[in-house]
């Protein structure tokens, strides 16, 4: 107790003497790094679990293309669950002449269990809430619908057999995903007016859903009592187990951007050895005087410690908030790519900042702070007494334990960790073997330009250990900034550039079949250069040589008799765009087997995009099964071609020869490259052909880019942390020699130097390391980016602009943190240094 | 009347080793001090006389021989001990007064109370500093005061506490003769008001002469 009333004295004292700043500073860099990072990832988290639940428009959905079980919502109800019946079909939708494919929706009360549902009285409009859902008789058409078919509210639609009254515009609800049936028209309904549609056929593609929502026992049950029920062949879908993919996704950004941010946390680590040894240094003489006056070693210690708890606990608050500011900023910069309405982040990041501080402490300040303990009473009458020199172990261990810590840590992942580490060590190398080969020469090169310059040069050489480490703390930071600053500035602009003028800028999905050849004339007509036209079925995988393909993807196991490569899930689970045709594009290769050869027509053959294949494990000769539309077809693999998928025609992984499906011809599709004249002329097109859904590829490149930016900009945002890191280095190395500086200005002023003079050394000093990291830092930005250009398939072109802005940046910033750091020092009267 | 025995070196001897070789610094001493006692350790530099206060005040152990302090052989106890002994019996007054920069003169004075666990630690300390003449100076930092204040700051803090033994240490080295002067009056004063066994190392002679009694150190030994 006495020590800690004495370490919170002490600890507003020591804040003058700088090291507990440059502690503070340095910790809360790390923190703020990692909690910025944090933070976000924490909130998508929470909005991917919200959002879940939000999509199934329930906390549970079962779902079938057949009616499902009748026992179904009598168990839920029985378990004290709400339930809500969903049946959804694509079909035409009338007004007059005018007809649109839609995506329709029929509903029972309660719809939604979760999330809401908007309408408004004309398309387009801003939306207010509603807990109802449409009467029996009427329905509510989304505004691309209303637009399509050219409604307003009152006015009545064709449903199949059945005529509704339009009752209100559907502005949103939950569960529109961004699926590629989505793109389509919706119209939600009452399930009531269902048999009066006659839309339910035996071959119409209706998909029936149960909604189930509730408490999570509960819900457990139903899953229980479902998964028991005999030959049910029921999907379900449950909001506990969130979306694998979006799940990944957000993991690994998060450890991506926890990468950028181990960078700065390891850097601040550097920082905060550097300053215990000076802190320690300055405080060998006090600990030798309370030892003298009765202080134990665990007393000294315990003062120490708590000092520094309490700085962790400072910094964690300080870098929280940086972290806080950070993640705002991240999520400004990723607009767009996220929700904006986000769920509010937890306090975890927090209390992982703090258990990385105190690591930070531990491994990189608590050996000197034991070492303190260590020195002798005796010290106090003479002062060449210090305390004993500690083993190499002693010393390295906690560091390397905390390293190993943090990093786990904050990645999760051991194989993750040991690259990090292993790349970090092996970048450290580098720059730190270049770094003191840089020293060394600029050491020679120090004469003959007059005192400041030879004095400054001097400085720099022999605090060699300091300036290297500043040089590699720099240098790394800036590499990184720069590396990314390349990536955006040089390759993502060549990329675009790099696109041809004339290859298609729209596609054209959904061209009703028979419809297909007054499409092409007409826009051709108009000016369009179109494309192939091929036509499009849905189509699923059911079975890989003859065994099931989702057991066979799912299970990881060999398609077929010989092994074939490791397998992954996916493309088995869902339906795919198929296709025909008898000629191979120009955008396709084959890589093995052969392309069509005449007689070949109508054969039970089919050619594979190589993605598929690699995806599947697939090879030459294998017997897929496909169901198209309820009818069975089981085809060999004739050949493997692989697509220019940048060509942006009309592609697909899945290729039957002509003569094959041709009964079952869904819809066409094709690209053009089409301007139209004025803005009306697209409209008016897609009036004429109204199931055709128009993509146009400028936004969507457009959209790509400002993606890849935004991606970027995050990036940079979290390697600014690291440039901090480096600057926090920069002070700790000033902070260091602080008593060294004093004196040897003390005596520079002694003999006469003007203090122009000593800042010139000082601005020398500094700037030449700043020139050193600078130098090194864009020369391994411009390899980092011939690298990665290469790695891109993409062409580099060395920018020396860019290369001297970022050497003269450093300098910039180097020189001015030097100057700034060490005024104060400068400022010191010779005859206080010197007494 | 007897007086009890506070300290006793017997048969101590220090040796260090340097690029010459083994060097004895301190050579088979023995001696003892009795409770209240004056005692000055004189001779010429590098006699041995710092060493020698070093181990009496159990900073530093000698290579053999014994020294008890107020009963306790010092040579038996570990540097967690000896420091628990110096913070119970002991107050020290250096030639560069050695106070903690980062606390003020009052909080100076309180650490050694405080390592002892006292409550009253506020108040004995801002009597001591009054006693000083230092009343108005409590709050003033290290870098504050004076060569002579932050003398007297040290002084008040080695008698604070009431130890049994104080021992200086060139206690007027860094001094101007005149703020010498003050400081040792002051120095004799507090010893006699606390009746403390005083043990101090100095090359003054009117310092040493003011002693009961004076030790002689010529090449390690007592002479």
């Amino acid at each position: 107790m006495r020590a800690i009333v004495i370490a919170l004295r002490s600890l507003s004292r020591e804040w003058r003497y700088g090291e507990l700043a440059v502690l503070l500073l340095s910790l809360s860099v790390a923190v703020g790094a990692l909690t910025g990072v944090g933070f976000l990832v924490d909130r998508i988290n929470r909005s991917i679990a919200l959002q879940a639940s939000e999509v199934l428009a329930a906390d549970i959905r079962v779902q079938s293309p057949r009616p499902l079980s009748a026992d179904n919502e009598p168990m839920a109800r029985q378990l004290g669950l709400r339930t809500a019946r969903l049946t959804t079909l694509l079909s035409a939708v009338f007004h007059g002449d005018v007809n649109q494919l839609t995506n329709i929706r029929m509903v029972t009360d309660g719809y939604p269990l979760r999330g809401t549902v908007t309408v408004a009285d004309t398309p387009f409009a801003p939306g207010t809430v509603t807990r109802q859902i449409p009467a029996p008789g009427q329905a509510w058409a989304d505004s691309k619908l209303a637009a399509a078919l050219g409604v307003k509210i009152g006015d009545n639609i064709t449903v199949g057999a059945r005529e509704l009254r339009l009752d209100r515009i559907l502005i949103s609800r939950p569960d529109q995903g961004s699926a590629f049936q989505e793109f389509s028209a919706s119209l939600l309904m009452n399930e009531a007016d269902l048999a009066s549609t006659q839309l339910i056929q035996p071959a119409s593609q209706v998909r029936h859903a149960l909604l189930i929502a509730g408490e999570r026992p509960q819900l457990n049950a139903f899953r229980d009592w479902h998964a028991q029920q005999a030959g049910q062949r029921e999907r379900m879908a449950d909001v506990s187990e969130d979306s694998p993919q979006i799940g990944d996704a957000t993991r690994r950004a998060g450890r991506f951007l926890g990468l950028a941010s181990l960078v700065a946390i390891l850097l601040c680590a550097v920082a905060v050895a550097m300053s215990a040894r000076s802190y320690v240094r300055r405080h060998l003489d006090a600990v030798a005087l309370m030892k003298t006056l009765g202080a134990s070693r665990a007393f000294v210690l315990t003062v120490s410690v708590t000092q520094l708890l309490l700085l962790a606990l400072a910094a964690t608050a300080l870098g929280s908030v940086m972290g806080w500011i950070t993640q705002s900023w991240l999520i400004s910069a990723l607009q767009g790519l996220l929700r904006t309405d986000l769920p509010p982040a937890g306090l975890q990041p927090m209390l992982i900042g703090l258990l990385v501080a105190v690591a930070m402490l531990a491994g990189f300040a608590l050996p000197s702070l034991l070492q303190m303990t260590r020195v002798p009473a005796l010290r106090v009458l003479r002062r060449d007494v210090g305390p004993p020199t500690p083993g190499a172990w002693a010393a390295v261990t906690p560091a390397v334990v905390a390293v190993i810590v943090v990093v786990y840590g904050t990645l999760g992942d051991a194989v993750l960790s040991g690259w990090f580490v292993g790349a970090l060590a092996a970048a450290t190398l580098i720059l730190g073997g270049a770094g003191w080969g840089l020293v060394s020469f600029t050491a020679h090169s120090r004469g003959g330009s007059g005192v400041a310059w030879r004095y400054g040069i001097a400085s720099l050489a022999r605090r060699r250990v300091e300036s290297v480490t500043q040089i590699v703390a720099f240098g790394l930071g800036i590499m990184l900034l720069l590396v990314l600053a390349t990536l955006r500035r040089d390759l993502v602009t060549d990329w675009r550039a790099s696109i041809p003028a004339n290859i298609p800028n729209y596609f054209f999905v959904n061209i009703p079949s028979g419809e297909q050849e007054e499409f092409r004339a007409r826009l051709t007509a108009q000016g369009g250069k179109v494309e192939r036209m091929l036509p499009m079925v849905r189509g699923r995988l059911v079975t890989i040589n003859d065994r099931d393909a989702h057991a066979v993807s799912s299970s990881g196991g060999p398609a077929g008799p010989d092994d074939g490569p490791p397998q992954r899930g996916g493309m088995a689970d869902r339906e795919q765009n198929l296709t025909w045709s008898s000629e191979l594009g120009d955008d396709n290769r084959i890589v093995a087997g052969q392309w069509w050869q005449p007689g070949d027509e109508g054969k039970p053959l089919v050619s594979l995009a190589t993605e598929f294949q690699e995806e599947l494990g697939l090879k030459l000769g294998d017997r897929l099964g496909f169901d198209i539309a309820g009818e069975r077809i089981t085809v060999t693999v004739a050949s493997f071609r692989e697509v220019k998928w940048d060509s942006f025609k009309p592609n697909f992984f899945i290729v039957f020869p002509p003569g094959l499906l041709d009964g079952a011809a869904g819809t066409y599709m094709t690209s053009a490259l089409f301007e139209p004249s004025s803005p009306g002329e697209m409209t008016d097109f897609v009036r004429r052909f109204p199931t055709v859904s128009v993509f146009d590829v400028g936004s969507l490149l457009a959209q790509v880019r400002s993606m890849i930016d935004k991606a970027v900009t995050a990036v940079q945002s979290v390697f600014v942390f690291t440039l901090l890191a480096g600057l926090t280095v920069l002070l700790a190395a000033v902070q260091a020699s602080r008593d060294e500086r004093s004196y040897e200005t003390a005596v520079l002023r002694v003999l006469g130097a003007q203090r122009g003079m000593i800042v010139r050394s000082v601005l020398t000093e500094f700037s030449a390391l700043g020139l050193l990291a600078g130098t090194l830092a864009a020369s391994g930005a411009a390899f980092g980016g011939f690298m990665l250009a290469r790695q891109l398939e993409l062409n580099y072109r060395f920018n020396l602009t860019f290369w001297l802005l970022g050497v003269l940046g450093t300098v910039a910033i180097v020189g001015f943190t030097g100057w700034v750091a060490t005024r104060s020092v400068l400022n010191h009267p010779p005859r206080s240094a010197l007494s | 009347m007897t007086r009890d025995i506070v300290l006793k070196a017997e048969n101590i001897t220090r040796e260090v080793s340097s690029p010459e070789g083994l060097l004895t610094i301190v050579r088979d001493v023995s001696f003892h001090i009795e409770s209240r006692e004056t005692v000055a350790i004189v001779g010429p530099s590098g006699a041995g006389k710092s060493t020698l206060l070093a181990m009496l005040a159990g900073l530093d152990l000698p290579t053999s021989g014994r020294i008890s302090l107020a009963g306790q052989d010092l040579t038996t106890l570990d540097e967690d001990g000896r420091a628990r002994l110096r913070a119970e019996k002991v107050g020290f007054v250096f030639q560069s007064f050695h106070l903690i920069p980062s606390l003020t003169a009052l909080e100076n004075v309180m650490l050694p109370l405080e390592l002892a666990g006292r409550s009253d630690a506020r108040q004995l300390s801002a009597d001591m500093l009054a006693r000083v003449g230092l009343a108005s100076r409590t709050g003033h930092y290290p870098r504050q005061l004076s060569g002579g204040e932050q003398q007297r700051v040290a002084l008040a803090r080695a008698s604070v506490s009431r130890p049994a033994v104080l021992f200086a240490d060139e206690p007027t080295g860094n001094l101007d003769m005149a703020t010498g002067e003050r400081i040792t009056q002051l120095l004799f004063e507090l010893n006699a008001d606390s009746s403390t066994t005083l043990v101090l190392v100095t090359h003054d002679r009117s310092i040493a002469t003011r002693c009961g009694r004076v030790l002689t150190m010529e090449n390690g030994g007592l002479r």
